[in-house]
């Protein structure tokens, strides 16, 4: 007995790097973790690798200059980037935009958050290993892109809208082909059901993975689809609308598992109530001027201003420190997927490593807007 | 934990409470505060148990020049929606603000990047490493007087 | 038509005797000649099946797949084997490379060693052992150590997790296909393959034993390393998994190996449960490619539709269903054996 005891076998920790360079670490991310056989007894995170010094090139541009840094920060969702900074600017210098403007912004930012939510439902059925998922969804977001680009020139980085409402106006042909893309989203959503949501190896790999409990989330500030499936119906559109969300008549979907599984049909759900927001404002479109009447350069009184959006990945704030000159004093930009990555190693504690790829693959961040 | 005062009377109550040390900032379009440092984490505290402020929703600083800092907090309440920015102010080569990790684990990576970018300790804070920027980079770039050279020839 | 090849190889055989040959020695060159013969198919059809899993994933996922090279992108798979053949062949400095270079090579001799023993059509069996399927479960249970070897060889945390994955599906997986494959021998009484096939001429053993055949196919899927079971190459944790080292033509062996599994492991499917080359109108051999092909593509259907399977899934899925399952298929086999004998007695 007592040789046995001597003789306990000694395994090993062992500590894998999923480096920057991975098929399904979204970006540049890198993840240090200590394994004990499969299962995970520690994570840590390495981020940084896209770091572009986006706040210290803010205080050598222009505001107008500034916009289309924005977009690079959450590359899969453009629009959104660039709504939260012109509101905030407008905020600092007490702007009123026309009604039209402001129902363009709307179909821009709600189109924006579909396709965002599209990357994420195929980059995350990809990581599972479902090739065919991930081909139908970019499929779909090729329309979206294709609306980008008729308005704006230009597919994932528009630089569409300006301090005072957008660009351009629309043209004759984007709204008979926005119909189009709506009507033919049902029959997507019926796809995705069969091949991805109602698949068992899908529900197994996903259900009661990397579970984030509502007490959790609100310490780590994590906002956006990840709070809402832990059970908390946070939506900053309902509850402080900013624009004319107020006008629109949407619902906030809600999980309560806080797992993996939620943290993807919640997606799918908000995708399908962006688009009655859509549907709402082509109806109501109202015609008039896309831009209000302010001064060529722009020159936003002394303050501070601290404006957020609800993005596609959670709150998008902007902070705006204004000294009186054309170029700002100070931005600085929360991003909503840096905070998210900071609650991931204690989601990630006592997986296994494909768990691992599947909790980092819900939580749905872009290296632009944690690395700024 | 009251959620029901208005952003006005918290802050009324706090200039009475903290009588000289903490501040209502003047012309400012948000709602927001100034207090000495030494006493920030007693009041952040404060809003967080008693006035329903129960949610850090950014964590920055800002460099006002001359080897001074501002230490800016945004704290929120969802339902009802009411924004505070809290403002601190501290100087030196080497600032020192108070970590607020142990009330909100979400300030862990915030402050880890506020160090980097400004050299700002925060003390009490569980692992104060660079986070942006490789471990071996010097300076803090976003301080003002750390001058990005133009490599254009 | 039937009998063009039989024609060809017994003209052959008279040739090689007519030179003056003793027995032995034209039984060698024959058996030669078939090996050779069945490499060379073998590899044709490979080339083909890699262009057609593109195609065929292409077309499911709505794109149109490889369609540049040649009439409709058929010669695609050559010049991609050209361009393997072509890179740099890495060697990790740290890998241990007397096993690293023989994984490589050893993963195609059990693919290859397996047809000896499938029915091209009537009569074109390589070697009709009086063991047929028995050979066939013990060759293909040696490709583990090709996989092992790799994964080992390479000197990456990453390989080894793979291979050491690898190992355990595999050797698992095996139970389920020999007990499916027992209620077949169970039926025919021998293990021999034409006699097998002579025990289909009027029903196909997937009427008889359809339990039997999806548990072949679900088992043999994950022999094969394919999805839903493609964990050791679970390309978006584990990049490559045991193959992560591996370039060029070393790499281009591993996948070739896999169609060739695939081929054979269709083969036997086709010969134990659809009949073989056996069928109206047209001739056997040609049945015999038609059925291969229907299991192929089937394979491949699967691959593009489901999601990866975890590991912990995938043993219990393996240990406490497809086993059961199995050998419930053997006693109701035997059960319903002694039943058919029993009415038999009874009817005279």
């Amino acid at each position: 007995m007592s040789i046995a005891e001597d003789k306990i076998l000694r395994t090993e920790e062992l500590t894998l790097n999923m480096g920057p360079q991975h098929p399904s670490t979204h970006g540049v991310y890198r993840a240090i973790l200590v394994l004990d056989g499969e299962y995970v007894q520690n994570m840590e995170n390495v981020i940084g690798y896209l770091h572009r010094g986006m706040e210290k090139l803010a205080e050598a541009r222009t505001y107008p200059q500034f916009l289309p840094y924005t977009d690079r920060l959450d590359y899969a969702a453009a629009m959104l980037n660039e709504l939260g900074y012109v509101q905030a600017v407008e905020k600092l210098m007490g702007v009123e935009l026309p009604e039209r403007a402001e129902f363009i912004r709307i179909i821009m930012a709600e189109l924006q958050r579909i396709a965002s939510h599209l990357v994420m439902i195929g980059s995350f059925a990809l990581d599972l290993g479902g090739f065919t998922p991930w081909m139908y969804c970019f499929r779909d977001r090729e329309k979206i892109l294709d609306l980008f680009e008729m308005v704006a020139g230009a597919r994932m980085t528009p630089a569409y809208m300006r301090v005072g409402g957008v660009m351009e106006d629309l043209n004759q042909e984007f709204i008979p082909e926005l119909k189009k893309f709506i009507d033919s989203m049902p029959a997507s959503f019926e796809e995705y059901d069969n091949i991805v949501t109602g698949n068992e190896i899908f529900i197994a790999r996903t259900k009661g993975v990397g579970v984030l409990t509502a007490e959790k989330a609100l310490a780590y500030g994590v906002t956006g689809p990840n709070l809402r499936a832990a059970g908390v119906d946070y939506d900053l559109r309902k509850v402080t609308p900013y624009g004319i969300y107020e006008k629109f008549d949407f619902d906030i979907p809600v999980f309560y598992n806080g797992d993996s599984f939620d943290r993807f049909v919640i997606r799918i759900e908000e995708m399908k109530q962006s688009l009655r927001i859509l549907e709402q404002a082509i109806e109501n479109l109202p015609g008039g001027p896309i831009q209000a009447k302010i001064p060529k350069v722009i020159r936003p009184p002394k303050g501070e201003i601290y404006h957020q959006i609800e993005g596609s990945k959670g709150l998008l704030g902007y902070f705006i420190a204004s000294d009186g000159s054309n170029k700002p004093y100070r931005i600085h930009i929360h991003g909503p997927s840096f905070v998210n990555l900071g609650a991931l190693p204690e989601m990630c504690t006592g997986l296994m490593v494909q768990d691992v790829v599947t909790t980092i693959a819900s939580i749905d961040f872009i290296l632009g807007e944690v690395d700024r | 934990m009251d959620k029901t005062i208005s952003l006005d009377e918290i802050i009324t109550l706090l200039t009475e409470k903290y009588e000289g040390y903490l501040v209502k900032v003047e012309d400012s379009l948000d709602a927001a505060i100034r207090v000495k440092d030494h006493l920030f984490f007693q009041v952040a505290k404060e809003l967080k148990d008693e006035h329903g402020l129960d949610f850090l929703t950014d964590l920055t600083a800002i460099d006002l020049e001359e080897g001074n800092y501002r230490g800016i907090y945004h704290l929120m309440s969802w339902k009802p929606y009411r924004l505070l920015r809290i403002e601190v102010d501290v100087s030196g080569e080497e600032p020192w603000l108070p970590s607020i990790t142990e009330l909100w684990p979400a300030a862990d990576v915030q402050e880890r990047e506020a160090f980097d970018m400004f050299g700002i300790i925060y003390d009490g804070h569980p692992n104060l490493t660079r986070i942006l920027l490789s471990e071996d980079f010097e300076g803090h770039p976003l301080r003002k007087n750390y001058i990005t050279k133009s490599r254009r020839k | 038509m039937e009998n063009f090849f039989v024609n060809i190889s017994g003209a052959l055989r008279n040739w090689f005797t007519g030179m003056g040959l003793s027995t032995m020695a034209v039984e060698s060159i024959m058996t030669l000649i078939f090996l050779v013969t069945i490499i060379v198919f073998v590899l044709v059809n490979v080339i083909y099946l890699v262009y057609l899993e593109r195609k065929l994933s292409a077309y499911i996922q709505q794109r149109l797949g490889p369609n540049r090279v040649g009439p409709r992108g058929l010669f695609q798979t050559v010049l991609d084997v050209l361009k393997l053949l072509g890179k740099e062949d890495v060697i990790p400095n740290a890998a241990d490379k007397w096993v690293f270079i023989v994984a490589s090579l050893l993963v195609m001799v059990p693919a290859i060693m397996a047809f000896a023993i499938v029915p091209f059509g009537l009569g074109m069996i390589a070697v009709d052992l009086n063991i047929g399927i028995f050979y066939f479960i013990a060759v293909s249970s040696t490709g583990v150590i090709a996989f092992l070897m790799a994964g080992w060889g390479s000197n990456n945390k990453y390989s080894l997790f793979g291979s050491m994955r690898s190992v355990a599906q595999m050797v698992s997986y095996e139970l389920p296909i020999v007990f499916s494959l027992l209620g077949i021998i169970m039926m025919t009484g021998s293990l021999k393959i034409s006699d097998i096939m002579a025990a289909q001429k009027t029903i196909w053993f997937v009427v008889l034993q359809p339990i039997a055949f999806l548990i072949y196919f679900i088992a043999s899927t994950a022999e094969l390393n394919r999805q839903p079971f493609d964990l050791p190459e679970g390309e978006q944790e584990l990049i490559a998994g045991p193959l992560t080292e591996y370039s060029g033509m070393r790499y281009a062996l591993f996948f070739l190996a896999e169609y060739t599994n695939m081929i054979a492991v269709s083969a036997i499917a086709a010969t134990l449960f659809l009949g073989g080359p056996q069928g109206p109108w047209l001739p056997s051999w040609l049945w015999f490619m038609i059925k291969v092909y229907v299991m192929i593509g089937a394979y491949m259907w699967i691959r593009w539709t489901f999601p990866r399977i975890r590991i912990d899934h995938l043993m219990a899925f393996n240990w406490k269903f497809l086993v059961p399952l199995s050998l419930a298929n053997v006693l109701l086999t035997g059960i319903g054996l002694e039943v058919y004998k029993w009415l038999q007695t009874i009817r005279w």
